[in-house]
């Protein structure tokens, strides 16, 4: 009975606040949604709908329903790109989480100075892609010219390249994560381990690791997110090169990344508009799929701990 | 009770500082270079300057004259876009966010639900169409590239000061509807304020989002007026076959210098900023 009462009186302060807010809705949400729309939600609609058409300008689109989607999976250097991506990202997962979560541990035992190099590590993420592709390219220019070479003479080098770029990038935020992982783990059971004698090995891989875990559920599915998602960093530094042709004749750039190859279809010539917006579905859909995948990985981690 | 530091720990402390001092090289590396003569940059990047190749601050002059566009117009628009996107952002979606929450009706549900999926989108979906769309609705300026701003990054900001503003207890803003405050008054003098470390969380990703971006501006923006810092480095660099590398990084010392300098000073709460964005998944 007092409960039933307690909720009444609930609802009816929340309706004291509610109710005006409501009267205020064109000046609290309208100029958001606004935006929304016009930044968000019709180029959304519109590119769904573009993706089953032929054009050059949305103006002079003609419905062709799944033509565009066949000549997507038909397309070598769309496909190559999917693979390169996808190779680039388990490369960069597994590196730049090893390298991250190592220099967080070693900065959480308690050394001198560990402020001013979390400090030094971190910078690198302040600075936009495209400065960063051209700050690397003059290196690896500069380190290869001594062999004789340069960067864009081999897909191995603008690989690894950006791989030591986006390294440089990101092991910096990534060990902000890490650290804060490793420092909400209890002190009670770090003495307890300490207690019953655990070495530091033995309580690196029995207590710290399994105690982080949904640090790098994060991490690992931040680097793989960022790596599908790359396009500044991998126009800067390569664009794509070198060029490699294929049994068919067809030419393939071949360090070009999902991002730029659909850029690249959008805007190197109109003719092929259609299948860029196809391409841009395809997408869509799959970085959607990871991020879903992360928030069930997630979800379950919260239900354990 | 402090651990007395033992050897390995010291150890650690030297390896981390030589491994910082290789970490910051490509940075110096700019540095060096930009102060050298053009046909030295490419030779060997990470000799010092010496009398032959050392060009004093030439490069600089150079660098923000070069490329028929001035330099400091680019840094002035860049600026100016940042600012203006930032300080929308924040004030909009905030006043958004305590809708959704306070009022909490099918709209706002509606809108809540739009904004967190519209994170997952990446933005080579809407591109295209975006562009054309800003090109149409004479957005392409950047006194109004903001609007985009708002619209396309809508999502984390409202996704964020939701999550917040859940955590604020109601009855601060029922006291002061009863002592007659509107709703405008309500949410200006006593929700906004309660906002601020949140707000430097969204207003730092914002920044940082904003000031480094290239595609959106370079197809949003009317690039023979406009340019940010972002597409004159892309332009100098990637359209003519003959750059001037020591007047390139010149430049790119140029935009990354006031950026290291804020970090030094606001490294706290950019971090922390940082960090509260990554775990909004």
């Amino acid at each position: 009975m007092s409960k039933k009462k307690k909720n009444n009186a609930a609802v009816m302060n929340s309706r004291l606040i509610s109710r005006p807010i409501q009267r205020c809705f064109p000046l609290f949400v309208l100029p958001t949604f606004i935006a929304f729309c016009i930044g968000f939600i019709w180029p959304f609609a519109q590119g769904i709908y573009l993706s089953f058409c032929k054009f050059t300008i949305p103006q002079n689109a003609k419905f062709v329903a799944f033509q565009n989607y066949a000549k997507v999976f038909r397309d070598p250097g769309f496909l190559y790109s999917f693979f390169y991506t996808a190779a680039f990202a388990i490369v960069s997962i597994i590196v730049i989480n090893v390298i991250a979560f190592s220099v967080a541990y070693f900065l959480t035992q308690n050394i001198k100075g560990a402020n001013l190099f979390r400090t030094v590590f971190f910078m690198p993420n302040l600075i936009g892609g495209i400065v960063l592709g051209y700050i690397w390219s003059m290196i690896f220019d500069g380190i290869l010219r001594k062999y004789g070479t340069f960067l864009l003479a081999k897909t191995e080098y603008g690989f690894w390249g950006l791989l030591i770029l986006m390294c440089w990038q990101q092991v910096g935020y990534m060990m902000i994560i890490y650290i804060a992982g490793i420092q909400s783990v209890s002190e009670d059971i770090m003495e307890a381990a300490k207690i019953d004698g655990a070495n530091k090995v033995q309580t690196l891989f029995r207590i710290t690791i399994p105690n982080v875990m949904s640090s790098f559920t994060i991490c690992i599915f931040l680097t793989m997110t960022n790596s599908f998602k790359l396009f500044d960093q991998n126009l800067a530094l390569t664009g794509g090169m070198p060029v490699a042709f294929q049994p068919d004749g067809s030419m393939v750039n071949t360090t070009e990344m999902l991002a730029l190859n659909i850029f690249n279809t959008f805007y190197t010539g109109a003719n092929s508009r259609g299948v860029a917006q196809a391409k841009s579905v395809v997408f869509f859909l799959l970085v959607a799929a990871l991020s879903l995948l992360q928030l069930k990985f997630t979800r379950e981690k919260e239900v354990q701990s | 009770m402090k651990e007395k530091r033992s050897f390995g720990n010291k150890l650690l402390t030297v390896i981390f500082s030589v491994v910082s001092v290789i970490y910051i090289l490509p940075i110096i590396a700019v540095l060096i270079n930009s102060f050298k003569e053009n046909s030295f940059v490419n030779m060997d990047p990470f000799a010092l300057p010496n009398a032959e190749s050392y060009m004093g601050f030439a490069n600089y002059v150079k660098g923000v004259t070069f490329g028929n566009y001035p330099f400091f117009l680019a840094a002035f628009y860049s600026l100016l876009i940042t600012v203006l996107s930032t300080a929308l952002i924040l004030v909009c979606t905030s006043m958004a966010a305590w809708y959704i929450i306070r009022v909490n009706d099918v709209l706002s549900k509606g809108l809540y639900f739009l904004c967190v999926f519209s994170m997952i989108v990446p933005f080579q979906m809407v591109m295209f169409t975006l562009s054309m769309t800003a090109d149409k609705l004479k957005l392409n300026t950047p006194w109004t590239i903001p609007i985009i701003y708002l619209g396309f990054g809508a999502g984390l900001a409202v996704f964020m000061f939701t999550g917040f503003i859940k955590s604020i207890p109601i009855g601060i803003e029922e006291a002061a509807a009863i002592d007659g405050c509107n709703p405008f008054a309500t949410f200006f003098r006593v929700v906004f304020p309660m906002l601020k470390s949140i707000m430097i969380s969204v207003g730092v990703l914002e920044v940082m989002w904003v000031w480094n971006d290239y595609l959106l501006p370079y197809l949003v923006l009317d690039r023979t007026e406009y340019m940010t810092i972002p597409i004159l480095v892309q332009y100098l660099k990637g359209s003519y076959g003959t750059v001037d590398l020591g007047a390139t990084m010149a430049i790119i010392m140029l935009s990354i210098l006031p950026v290291i300098i804020v970090y030094l000073f606001c490294q706290k709460y950019i971090i922390k900023g940082v960090a509260a964005g990554a775990v909004k998944g």
